[in-house]
């Protein structure tokens, strides 16, 4: 038990300061391999929260397919720091206020409402977060969101090469 | 799991990974990395809902999270395309100059 508390407590160091990169990183190239640092570091939570099948998917789809695909585009379009655009010091300091005070009411919200005795939680059952029961979850309770999900990944394609080839046409 | 830590602190790093997204969102101006952070902001959700189906041993948050990674994914792929699209016209991926589109 003590080993999960030390695994929780160095990947919660690593995901907050690969977010931070992200953030204040100037540039992107940079800030995208900081992210694809991120997804490793949540993946590693799930799997510590015996999610074992999304931590896989997290790491094929976040750092497989959307971290190529920003990437590739960042390299195409041969963005880095000389072309960067910047907003000035008090934009900064005022994004910082807001999203500080954002994270204090926040955590003053659950401090307040949150006790041991409103959140008593269920064991978990021997066969949690493996594929069996989540694919028969997935194919009974949930088909029709999993069906018109294939539908918005077939509008999402269909965009995405609509809006690649229109500009080539047009010329 | 969690004996010594308690439950709470996956809430403490769920709000401070979704206020850095929210920061990320405030003070940068490349809209590429204005998407990395809309990411950042939505796998702080995703970590929060497989927390809590790990406390209340029920997997219908895995489903959510599958659902909320493809909607991501697809978000990607047509904002990446919109956003090569622009930069064609403008050279730049500065989110002022998206203030410019009409119609």
């Amino acid at each position: 038990m003590e080993i999960n508390n030390f695994v929780f407590i160095l990947l919660s160091i690593v995901t907050l300061l690969c977010a931070m990169g992200v953030v204040l990183v100037k540039n992107p190239i940079h800030s995208g391999l900081f992210l694809v640092m991120t997804m490793f570091s949540i993946a590693g939570h799930y799997v510590l929260l015996s999610a074992q099948f999304v931590a896989v998917v997290n790491v094929i789809v976040y750092a497989g397919a959307v971290m190529v695909l920003l990437l590739f585009v960042m390299m195409l379009l041969n963005l880095n720091k000389e072309n960067e655009p910047l907003k000035s010091f008090k934009v900064k300091l005022l994004g910082a206020v807001v999203s500080g005070m954002m994270l204090v009411s926040m955590i003053a919200l659950y401090k307040t409402n949150l006790t041991a005795h409103s959140m008593p939680g269920i064991p978990t059952s021997e066969d949690f977060g493996y594929v069996k029961p989540l694919g028969k979850l997935l194919f009974t309770k949930y088909v029709f969101p999993f069906e018109l999900s294939s539908i918005l990944f077939l509008a999402a394609i269909v965009g995405a090469v609509f809006l690649g080839n229109r500009n080539k046409t047009e010329q | 799991m969690m004996d010594l830590l308690g439950f709470e602190n996956y809430l403490w790093l769920c709000t401070a990974l979704f206020c850095i997204g929210a920061f990320g969102v405030l003070i940068r101006r490349n809209v590429i990395i204005l998407l990395m952070c809309i990411e950042l902001m939505l796998n702080a959700a995703n970590l929060l809902f497989i927390a809590f189906s790990y406390k209340w041993n029920n997997m219908d948050g895995h489903i959510f999270v599958f659902f909320s990674m493809l909607v991501a994914a697809a978000e990607v792929a047509v904002g990446l395309a919109l956003i090569v699209l622009i930069f064609r016209k403008y050279r730049t991926t500065d989110i002022r100059m998206f203030d410019k589109l009409k119609g």
